[in-house]
């Protein structure tokens, strides 16, 4: 695989963390910025590889922990169980809305609207629906043991926070380096041209919906156990959507670490505003905002587009075209 | 651990300086050479985000009851330490709660008091239990947060259970006292946690009372409209509208029912979200007349709870039960540090086991928790008189009978 | 359910709040239609907008429908500062930039608000605030009445300024064909400029016809915004007219399917009909190209 090199070691280092300090505030906000990364990593297969970029990924995640969360306290279903469950019900999620989306030919705009309105959608009933506990939402109850996807520590979370994520960078080189892969970044780029070559950009699409949805469901079933409580607002709410799109696009969008280094970096951004601004309210997240828009104005590819600045500094001789195809030469 | 040191400190800096000083806040009384150590008292609220008016409040009343406390020579069992605030931001949300906990917990804090929202307390009191962290639920009703055999977490206040009940009761003893004039009743929720669940309640219990439930209304948080909500009312005919919803959206229905000329014969909340408040009825005198509410409410025979009251008006703040509830909640705290006369997690948890705590303001008695439930926690009925809140059930506290039905104007 | 005595009113009052999505709408659809960008700060800016109304009432004593005669240019030259100088050079011209600078700057201004005003909600009691005008079965409170008018005539307004002024059809060029504008001498980033300040300007008035009978805190305009999406695709991107019909349109099924299915499970109606627009019709009524 290539890059094995480089995702080893950037693994190896995240392991080890909770060897090296026994912080539950460093580990927990580290489970944060790892699930956000998987939630993104989902979000990053769809939006930077295929060029469609959702608004409402918030579908699948919330699909993901609703149905670990109701699987467990409603039928008694095992949690490890519940929590594979409610990936390929994310998945069908995905398949259902990129079906209908795809099939109508939405494209840009109208495809993020549409699946904002899906999140929506679901949103609402999980609300009112006597299920998902309506509005009172699913508690799961306290069980601390690793049978029930529990434990005392914060570390086995961690770990396996780490290897969903790890796995997921895995899957998208895979596919960046396969025949699927081409034709998604065929589809990003020119969809009309990718059909004319004989592309079905319909199956192409569908295909990375499904797996979107997949990942991002997973960080949701992961979240449920985790904070063992779930209702529609935290499932379905626009906050997941917009941190799963700002964190690939902030690292680096089309990336394969995109996602896990935008997600350690806003979420330590967020940190830092609430250490500068004390404890007033709301002057933390401005700043914040203010900071996003700099990002953005200042780093339109994200952190992978700086580093590769730097390495196409560091190493000019490599990019330069060859002096005699340059225009102006006799 | 150095980092946490670091974070530690430079809070501690920043609240004694201007930045602090400039949010109008009142700034935490950070003393930083005190005598004997400060007991670190972590305070948690959702001061940003959708809940943040509740949030401010709640932090508004923990800041005055520490400040109050250190003044009056600090925690004399420990040699007169001052209690310092570990102010968390929960943003409004359960993670948000969660992180706040977990670095409070890496400061050192002897026990937390706050949280407000029901899916913040769930969550943050679970998290502290993990510590051994005590933790004081400041108003989250939702019955779950002390049926889940947590040793850590004591809730002050009442859940919906006993609210509901309340609230039953002291309808049918009204209703009685008036001839029975009332017999259907619709209710108005909203449709997140403490709505839905009070709903359920009082669907199941509302007909063994002899009420006939004409329809019950789920609405979200925020709803921008109300004319179809109230159209309905109008068309159905209830003899009471029973709304349990928050501030904003109870201050629209209200106005509403006052604009389409609806006047049923009571309009009873159970946890109205303006129906208590002083600000709604300053601001809608009309409105708000003869509105019955059954919420949290400060004993209005304790002078402190008075003097509470006009020190915090006199901040141009107004005095609703965030405030109070947090201010007895923090007076709670010191009195188990008090008689643990240590700042050790277990002990402090012990002492709030068999806490009789009575220096609180809220009409509850002496303290007494059973499972983390204190049981003489219960909300009181109110109604809005002449340009006032009175207290009309129960009898031990009322300043003012009941006026039921309600004058047709 | 099926009474005409409730459904004549539900109509009304769809009608009524449906003036005001258009409001909303309008401006959203002219940032979309011509620099084709998803405006994520639109429900702060009219957060702000609405703080802006209340202040005039509070500290000047002006009266709403007053205050807004000042708060309109005022705040268009505010949403033209901000493309001009803060969203234009941040994005880049890159779309999915402006998306996260726009988004940026919505988290910045809603948060802005709560440092500087707190989170407490504020509202304005005016003497005819609850005056109502019964027509047939139903009371129209008469603010709404005013709403509804008002938005008419800036629809209207709006629509005579594309079609007939200079500044109009220079708007509509660079919708159109913007390469082409340019080459014809038009500043384009003059004119998206022009363009988010008409959209902000919609929002101030938008603003002050609520106030008189809503409330506002720092998340105030946040419950508008989707809602407002949905009528700009429903109208058509980029269509004055189909803001204005489609706000009338999704005010009435918003209202109607309140009444039938409940306030919580009603407000699907809207994402519904959301989701079938998109699938079968997603020029919407009134659009030129998808």
């Amino acid at each position: 695989m290539r890059g094995l090199g480089i995702f080893l070691i950037v693994m190896a280092a995240l392991a080890i963390v909770p060897l090296l300090t026994a912080s539950n505030v460093v580990l927990n906000f580290l489970v944060m910025a790892l699930l956000i990364a998987l939630a993104g990593q989902g979000w990053n297969l769809l939006g930077g590889y295929g060029g469609q970029y959702s608004f409402g990924h918030a579908a699948f995640f919330g699909t993901g922990a609703y149905v670990t969360a109701v699987l467990q306290v409603r039928y008694g279903v095992n949690a490890w169980l519940a929590f594979g469950v409610g990936i390929a019900g994310g998945a069908i999620v995905g398949a259902v809305i990129g079906a209908l989306s795809f099939r109508s030919g939405l494209k840009g705009s109208y495809f993020a609207l549409i699946t904002l309105a899906f999140a929506e959608v679901l949103r609402i009933l999980a609300s009112v629906a006597p299920l998902t506990g309506a509005g009172v939402g699913t508690l799961i109850a306290l069980d601390l043991r690793p049978a029930a996807f529990q434990f005392q520590s914060r570390a086995p979370f961690y770990w396996i926070i780490l290897a969903l994520v790890g796995a997921s960078l895995v899957l998208v080189r895979l596919i960046e380096d396969s025949r699927f892969g081409a034709y998604l970044i065929a589809v990003r780029e020119n969809e009309d041209a990718a059909k004319a070559l004989g592309v079905n950009t319909i199956t192409i699409k569908l295909g990375a919906m499904i797996l979107s949805a997949a990942i991002t469901a997973a960080a949701g079933g992961f979240y449920a156990q985790y904070f063992l409580f779930v209702d529609a607002g935290i499932a379905y709410g626009p906050w997941i959507s917009i941190d799963a799109l700002l964190a690939p696009i902030v690292g680096g969008i089309g990336t394969v670490f995109g996602p896990l280094l935008g997600a350690l970096v806003i979420k330590s951004l967020g940190e830092l505003t609430k250490l500068v601004t004390a404890d007033a309210p709301g002057l933390d997240l401005a700043l914040y905002g203010c900071i996003l828009v700099l990002v953005i104005a200042f780093a339109p590819r994200g952190i992978v587009g700086i580093l590769t600045d730097i390495k196409r500094c560091l190493h000019p001789a490599k990019t330069e075209p060859p002096a005699s195809l340059e225009p102006g030469h006799g | 651990m150095s980092r946490e040191l670091f974070l530690v400190s430079r809070r501690r800096f920043l609240q004694t300086t201007a930045l602090g000083a400039a949010t109008g806040l009142i700034a935490a009384p950070a003393v930083l050479r005190a005598q004997a150590a400060p007991v670190k008292l972590g305070v948690l609220h959702p001061v940003s985000g959708a809940l943040s008016y509740s949030g401010q409040q709640g932090r508004i009343g923990a800041e005055i009851a520490i400040e109050e406390i250190n003044a009056a020579g600090g925690i004399k069992a420990l040699g007169g330490a001052k209690i310092e605030a570990v102010l968390g931001d929960a943003q409004s949300t359960p993670d948000g709660g969660n992180a706040e906990v977990e670095k409070m917990n890496a400061a050192g804090v002897a026990a937390i008091v706050g949280g407000y929202a029901s899916s913040i307390c769930l969550s943050a009191s679970q998290t502290a239990a993990r510590y051994d962290l005590p933790y004081v639920v400041d108003v989250g009703v939702v019955d779950s947060i002390v049926t889940r055999g947590l040793k850590n977490t004591f809730r002050f206040g009442p859940g919906f259970g006993v609210i509901a009940k309340t609230a039953l009761d002291n309808l049918v003893a009204i209703n009685d006292q008036a001839g029975k004039p009332a017999k259907t009743v619709m209710i108005v929720h909203e449709d997140t946690a403490f709505g839905s669940g009070l709903a359920k309640l009082l669907n199941a219990q509302l007909p063994d009372r002899g009420f006939e439930i004409l329809e019950t209304i789920p609405h979200p948080t925020p709803t921008r409209d109300f004319n179809n909500v109230v159209l309905k009312i109008k068309a159905a005919n209830p003899d009471l509208v029973i709304p349990a919803n928050y501030y904003n959206e109870y201050v629209l229905l209200a106005r509403t029912m006052q604009q389409q000329k609806v006047q049923p014969k009571g309009i009873y909340s159970v946890l109205g979200g303006a129906a208590s408040s002083y600000k709604f009825v300053k601001e809608f005198p009309e409105a708000a007349q003869y509105i019955m509410d059954c919420n949290h409410w400060f004993d209005p025979k304790n002078p402190k709870a008075l003097a509470l009251k006009k020190q915090v008006e006199d901040k141009g703040q107004f005095y609703t039960y965030e405030v109070y509830m947090n201010y007895s909640c923090v007076l709670l705290l010191a009195d188990a540090l008090e008689r643990a006369a240590s700042a050790d997690r277990a002990k402090i948890i012990a002492a709030l086991e068999t806490s009789t705590f009575a220096g609180h303001v809220m009409p509850y008695g002496p303290t007494k928790f059973v499972n983390g439930q204190n049981e003489g926690a219960a909300p009181v009925n109110t109604q809005v008189l002449g340009n006032d809140i009175q207290v009309i059930l129960p009898a031990a506290f009322a300043s003012a009978k009941p006026v039921f039905p309600m004058p047709r104007t | 359910m099926l009474s005409p005595l409730l459904i004549i009113p539900a109509v009304l009052n769809g009608l009524m709040a449906g003036a005001v999505y258009a409001l909303v709408a309008l401006g959203l659809t002219l940032i979309y239609g011509v620099l084709h960008i998803i405006n994520f700060a639109h429900g702060a800016l009219l957060t702000a907008a609405m703080f802006a109304a209340f202040f005039a009432y509070h500290l000047l004593g002006l009266d709403p429908y007053l205050a807004a005669v000042g708060l309109t240019p005022l705040f268009f030259l505010l949403g033209y500062a901000l493309q001009r100088f803060v969203i234009g050079p941040a994005a880049h011209g890159e779309d999915r930039n402006i998306l996260l600078v726009t988004l940026g700057l919505a988290v910045v201004i809603e948060n802005a608000l709560l440092y500087a005003f707190r989170a407490d909600t504020r509202t304005i009691n005016l003497p005819y605030a609850f005056d109502v005008v019964a027509i047939g079965p139903a009371f129209v409170a008469v603010p709404r009445l005013v709403a509804f008018g008002a938005v008419i005539v800036v629809a209207l307004a709006l629509w005579l300024l594309m079609r007939w002024t200079d500044t109009g059809k220079a708007i509509r060029a660079v919708a159109k064909e913007k390469l082409g504008a340019e080459l014809s001498g038009i500043d384009v980033a003059h004119i998206y400029a022009v363009t988010f300040g008409l959209g902000t300007a919609c929002l101030a008035i938008a603003a002050c016809l609520l106030i008189p009978t809503y409330y506002v805190n720092p998340s105030a305009g946040n419950s508008f915004v989707l809602i407002a999406f949905t009528t700009v695709v429903l109208g058509g991107m980029g269509s004055v007219p189909g803001a204005l019909i489609g706000g009338f349109f999704v005010g009435v099924v918003e209202s109607l399917s309140g009444l039938y299915l409940g306030e919580s499970l009603g407000q699907i109606g809207i994402f519904v009909m959301f989701i079938l627009v998109l699938l079968f019709r997603p020029n919407g009524l009134f659009g030129a190209r998808a």
